[in-house]
C-alpha cells in the first residue's frame, strides 16, 4: 500500500470530520506541520479539538484555524503568543485545557504506548491537580494523569522514506515523535522524501508503523518567532551570549 | 544600591558547579549564561529538546529549526544532543537536571512558587515551569524584590503565602532579588533566611519590603 499522497489536501481527503480530536506537532512555530494545517483549514471541518503545545501566532500555524473559528478546544501548555486566542478564550468561544508541558508530552507518549494513566509529581498542590487522584509513593505525593489518543495526528519531519520512517531535524523534533504514535491516523509531511532503504535504519526517529499517510513538502517556508543574533565582533562564545534584536 | 539585572545574574551564576546540567528560564535567568566562570563545564538544557545550548547565531546563520524554549534562535556546540519533548521532560521530571534558575511573580516563605497565571488577566500557560520545579534537584528564583504597579505603588513578592495560583508547593531553594539573597528550607520546613544583602541595602529596608517572615544569618557577608 502506497503511503505517499500527492499533496496535503489529498492526504487528508475524507478524514477530517466535525468534532474530531487532532494532534499537531511543533514547539512555537518550530517543526509545525504547516501544509497539513492549511489543508485542515480548507477541509472546513468545525468544532475541532486540537492537542498542541502552542496555538501558533496570529496568521501562522494553528492561528489560521482560530481565524476561521474551526477550533472549539485547545489542549496546550502555553498560548501566550496569540492575541486572537486570548480574545476567543476570554469571550468564551474557545475552551482551553492547560497541561504542564512535560505532563502533556508524557500523556501523548502514554496514549501512543497503550498506557491509560500514570502518576507524576508535576502539579501536585496546584490547580492542575484539582479533581484528580493524588496518591503517595515512597512518602511523596503524585497526581494521576491520563494518556491522550487522537483521531488524527499531523506531524512535520525533515526526512521520510516511502515506508513512513521519519527523521526530524534539531529542535523541530519536539512533540512530533510522540504525536506520531498517539492516533488512529498519523499523517506526516516531510521536507525530503527518499526511497525505502536510503535512511540508515539505526538513525530513524519514528518507525514507519506509526505513519499511515505522507506528503512531500519540499522547501517549506519556516518562521522564526524571536530572531536573536550576536555580532561577529563578540569575543564571548558563551552559551546564550549575544543580544536580542 | 540594589543589584542590576546583570549583578543578579552574576550572583545566580555562583550557584553553578562544574559538570552541572542546568535549565535557565526566560528573562534575567537567560543572562546567567554570560557569567559561567571560565574553565567550568556547564551544559545548558532547553526543554524543547536540546542539551548543550550554544550562543545566539551570527547574523545570516539563523536556523528556524534550532531554537530555545524562549523561541530564540540559538546554535549548537560539539556537546549538543537533540531529543523529543518526552525525553526532555523525562530528564527534568526524573531528577537528572542539577539546577533550574527561573523567574517568579511570588514566592512564599515555605518555598511555594507562583509564576504562571494572574486570574482574569493573563492566560498564557505554565509551559514547562511546573515540571521543572517538581523535578529539578535545586530550584533558584531570580526576581525583583517587589512588584511595581503603574501608579508607582509597590507590592511585596516574598509572602507568607502566595495569593496567585501556584506553580509548585515547597519547591524553591534560593531566592535572589535586587536587594539580597534568601535561602529556603523547603524540605525541613524551617522557613526562609536572609543570607546576603546587596551593596548598601539594609535589613530594615528588606523588612519593609517583605511580607514573608524570615530569619537573618548574614554570616559576615553584609556589604558596606
Amino acid at each position: 500500500m502506497d503511503k505517499v499522497y500527492s499533496d496535503a489536501s489529498s492526504a487528508l481527503a475524507g478524514l477530517v470530520k466535525d468534532g474530531m480530536t487532532i494532534m499537531a506537532g511543533g514547539f512555537g512555530l518550530c517543526g509545525i506541520p504547516e501544509a497539513l494545517i492549511e489543508a485542515i483549514r480548507d477541509s472546513g471541518a468545525k468544532g475541532l479539538t486540537f492537542i498542541s503545545n502552542n496555538a501558533g501566532v496570529d496568521g501562522v500555524g494553528l492561528g489560521r484555524l482560530l481565524e476561521t473559528r474551526q477550533i472549539r478546544k485547545m489542549i496546550s501548555s502555553y498560548v501566550g503568543e496569540n492575541k486572537l486566542f486570548a480574545q476567543q478564550y476570554l469571550s468564551g468561544e474557545l475552551e482551553l485545557e492547560f497541561n504542564p508541558q512535560g505532563t502533556l508530552a508524557e500523556r501523548i507518549r502514554a496514549g501512543g504506548a497503550g498506557i491509560p494513566a500514570f502518576y507524576t509529581k508535576t502539579g501536585v498542590g496546584t490547580l492542575i491537580a484539582e479533581g484528580k487522584e493524588v496518591r503517595e509513593f515512597n512518602g511523596e505525593k503524585y497526581v494521576m494523569e491520563t494518556g491522550l489518543f487522537a483521531d488524527i495526528s499531523i506531524v512535520h519531519a525533515w526526512k521520510g522514506d516511502t515506508e513512513g520512517n521519519l527523521v526530524y531535524r534539531k529542535t523541530a523534533r519536539n512533540f512530533n515523535p510522540m504525536m506520531a504514535t498517539a492516533s488512529r491516523m498519523t499523517i506526516a509531511e516531510v521536507e525530503h522524501l527518499v526511497p525505502a532503504g536510503e535512511i540508515d535504519p539505526d538513525c530513524m526517529h519514528t518507525p514507519g508503523i506509526f505513519v499511515k499517510r505522507m506528503v512531500h513538502v519540499p522547501n517549506p517556508v519556516k518562521h522564526i518567532e524571536q530572531r536573536t543574533i550576536r555580532k561577529r565582533t563578540d569575543a564571548a562564545v558563551l552559551a546564550g551570549a549575544g543580544e536580542e534584536v | 544600591m540594589p543589584w542590576t539585572r546583570e549583578q543578579m545574574a552574576a550572583r545566580a551564576a555562583k550557584e553553578l558547579r562544574d559538570g552541572f546540567y542546568v535549565n535557565l528560564g526566560i528573562g534575567i535567568p537567560t543572562l546567567v549564561s554570560n557569567f559561567i566562570p571560565k574553565g567550568m563545564r556547564v551544559q545548558l538544557q532547553s526543554e524543547n529538546g536540546m542539551l548543550g545550548m550554544g550562543p545566539f547565531p551570527f547574523e545570516g546563520e539563523e536556523d528556524a529549526d534550532l531554537i530555545n524554549a524562549g523561541k530564540q534562535t540559538i546554535t549548537e556546540l560539539p556537546t549538543t544532543s537533540y531529543f523529543s519533548s518526552a525525553d526532555s521532560f523525562g530528564m527534568i521530571r526524573g531528577g537528572h537536571i542539577d539546577l533550574s534558575i527561573l523567574g517568579a511573580m511570588q514566592v512564599a516563605q515555605n518555598g511555594d512558587l507562583a509564576n504562571w497565571m494572574i486570574p482574569g488577566k493573563m492566560v498564557k500557560g505554565m509551559g514547562g515551569a511546573m515540571d521543572l520545579v517538581a523535578g529539578v534537584k535545586r530550584v533558584v528564583v531570580v526576581m525583583e524584590h517587589v512588584a511595581k504597579a503603574k501608579d508607582g505603588s509597590e507590592d511585596p513578592k516574598l509572602l507568607k503565602e502566595c495569593n496567585l495560583p501556584l506553580t509548585g508547593t515547597a519547591v524553591v531553594d534560593l531566592v535572589i532579588t535586587d536587594l539580597g539573597v534568601f535561602s529556603i528550607d523547603k524540605k525541613g520546613g524551617s522557613g526562609m533566611t536572609l543570607i546576603e544583602l546587596a551593596d548598601s541595602v539594609t535589613v530594615e529596608e528588606i523588612k519593609a519590603k517583605t511580607a514573608a517572615d524570615f530569619k537573618v544569618d548574614l554570616n559576615g557577608k553584609q556589604a558596606a
